[in-house]
């Protein structure tokens, strides 16, 4: 299977402050599903950061889809950026946009005309479970609503890769079960799904997915190798 | 990037930019008053020029009314003689005497009064005044020669530095403008942080944020415009009936003429392109700060 990310020594300081991710070395085959685990602080939100390039790397290499995303001109970065779907920890739905309109953003974005917006849309809010609240503003959908529209919002374009910041965060267990499932679906698409979680009963719950973890911005299993049980895990 | 009614919604309608609007009504207000001016004044320092260039007037100035009408009737056949000479028409009495009426009552009439014989003349383009001068005194050595450019030259010079002060505010007004835009595109920027961040994880490229923003201040100064546009143009035309009703030959010069409403017309639009062009920039130049 073909490696869709490369990260090489790859270390990321803040400011002059102490490296927040050091030495990080991993690939990420195409089509296949991760999880990224460790504990509050360890570093996951500023590796996921890098993956989809919302930051630079102080040092090392990064190659994204076979380039090398450290020197990439930003003028490319929106094109690559339209390749990866993200699921922000805080959503970062747009307040004054309704559900159909937040879905719909990535559509516009690429350029895709109109009248082929609202039919993926209708689609996408149905297969999160929202057909009924497309009209509804973020502040009067609960937690696990906006949840899903991040979801659809970050698939609806058919990423080749998908990235989920504590996706399940907000949610009660068994929504967190059916999130993964979206999840799981897509991959069976073939998007390459990274979830940064530390919720370890998720993963459980798909023994197929590779697990990454994180310590103190070093990460401890690069191959992606290292699987369950909790024991094992601070 | 997005249809116009869906682009618009991505920035929040709300806030303070709906200001803009009025900030860009006012602006054009006094943008059309300067201009009016400046091309009103133009015209008028240009229709004095034309009324003025190549006009003289020779005084003969004798004492003995016998010697003085002799030297009139010289200077004129001498005059008439020139080459680049359009007319000379000597000023009859009559018309003299109902000049000085204002100042010497009816004693301007008596006969025993001595007035300059007067005379008119109309130069051809290329007429040179100074060969009447010459010609004028070989028939009669106190005669004066007026030239009514040289005694008007400040009117005119006055006309044409109120017409480069207007030019001056026209530009000042402009440039005051994309200061407003700039600063509202910034203050917009910064109060749609957070959505802005959104659309350039999603792919937005800077050119498709600008573009929010340049329509929608494209917005503000058409609407603004329009209202500061005809707001203006009522004013000049209300002031301009008031000039032509007052009879005067230099105000009634203070005209636009139709390349004049078309100037004045055409500022709305020159606004907005300059307001379109200041937002585009402005928020182009503040992303490339960022990722």
């Amino acid at each position: 299977m073909a490696n869709i990310v490369q990260f090489e020594n790859v270390g990321l300081r803040y400011g002059t402050g102490q490296e927040t991710l050091s030495d990080i070395s991993f690939t990420l085959a195409s089509g296949t599903f991760y999880f990224l685990t460790g504990a509050s602080g360890a570093g996951k939100t500023s590796l996921l950061k890098l993956l989809y390039l919302a930051q630079r790397p102080s040092r090392g290499i990064i190659r994204l889809f076979g380039e090398d995303a450290v020197t990439m001109p930003r003028d490319r970065l929106p094109g690559f950026r339209r390749r990866i779907g993200v699921v922000f920890q805080d959503f970062r739905l747009v307040p004054h946009l309704s559900a159909a309109d937040n879905v719909a953003l990535p559509l516009r974005v690429a350029g895709i005309a109109e009248e082929e917006v609202a039919g993926p849309v209708r689609e996408m809010l149905a297969w999160v479970g929202l057909a009924d609240r497309a009209d509804a503003r973020p502040a009067t959908l609960s937690g696990g609503e906006q949840q899903r529209v991040a979801i659809a919002r970050a698939v609806i374009g058919r990423p080749e890769i998908l990235v989920a910041d504590e996706p399940t965060g907000n949610v009660d267990p068994d929504m967190a079960d059916r999130l993964l499932m979206l999840f799981d679906s897509m991959n069976k698409l073939g998007t390459t799904v990274v979830v940064a979680t530390h919720d370890f009963n998720l993963l459980n719950r798909l023994p197929g997915a590779q697990m990454m973890r994180l310590d103190k911005g070093r990460l401890l299993d690069p191959t992606g190798a290292l699987r369950y049980p909790p024991g094992r895990l601070s | 990037m997005v249809g116009t009614t869906s682009e618009r919604r991505v920035l929040d309608e709300a806030g303070g930019v709906r200001a803009m609007t009025w900030v860009m009504a006012i602006m054009l207000f006094l943008t059309v008053l300067a201009a009016a001016l400046g091309i009103g004044t133009l015209h008028a320092a240009q229709a004095l020029g034309q009324q003025l260039t190549g006009r003289l007037t020779v005084q003969i100035v004798e004492g003995d009314p016998v010697a003085r009408d002799a030297a009139a009737a010289r200077a004129l056949t001498l005059i008439r003689a020139l080459p680049g000479v359009r007319r000379a028409t000597p000023v009859d009495r009559a018309a003299l005497v109902a000049l000085l009426r204002p100042w010497l009552g009816g004693e301007g009439a008596d006969p025993e009064l001595p007035i300059p014989a007067m005379i008119d003349v109309d130069l051809a383009p290329g007429g040179n005044a100074d060969r009447i001068t010459a010609q004028v005194r070989r028939a009669s050595a106190t005669a004066r020669v007026d030239q009514h450019q040289r005694w008007m030259s400040p009117v005119t010079g006055f006309l044409q530095t109120v017409t480069w002060l207007a030019l001056a505010l026209v530009l000042l007004m402009l440039a005051a403008t994309s200061a407003v835009v700039v600063l509202a595109a910034r203050s917009g920027l910064e109060t749609h942080r957070a959505t802005i961040q959104v659309m350039h994880m999603l792919g937005s490229t800077d050119i498709q944020v600008a573009r929010l923003f340049q329509r929608r201040i494209a917005l503000d100064a058409a609407i603004g415009g329009a209202i500061g546009g005809i707001a203006g143009a009522l004013v000049v035309a209300f002031i301009g009936y008031r000039l032509q009703g007052l009879g005067s030959d230099l105000l009634g010069g203070v005209t636009l003429g139709v390349g004049g409403w078309v100037a004045i017309a055409a500022l709305p639009l020159l606004f907005v392109v300059l307001a379109m062009i200041a937002a585009r920039v402005t928020v182009v130049f503040a992303l490339r700060r960022t990722l």
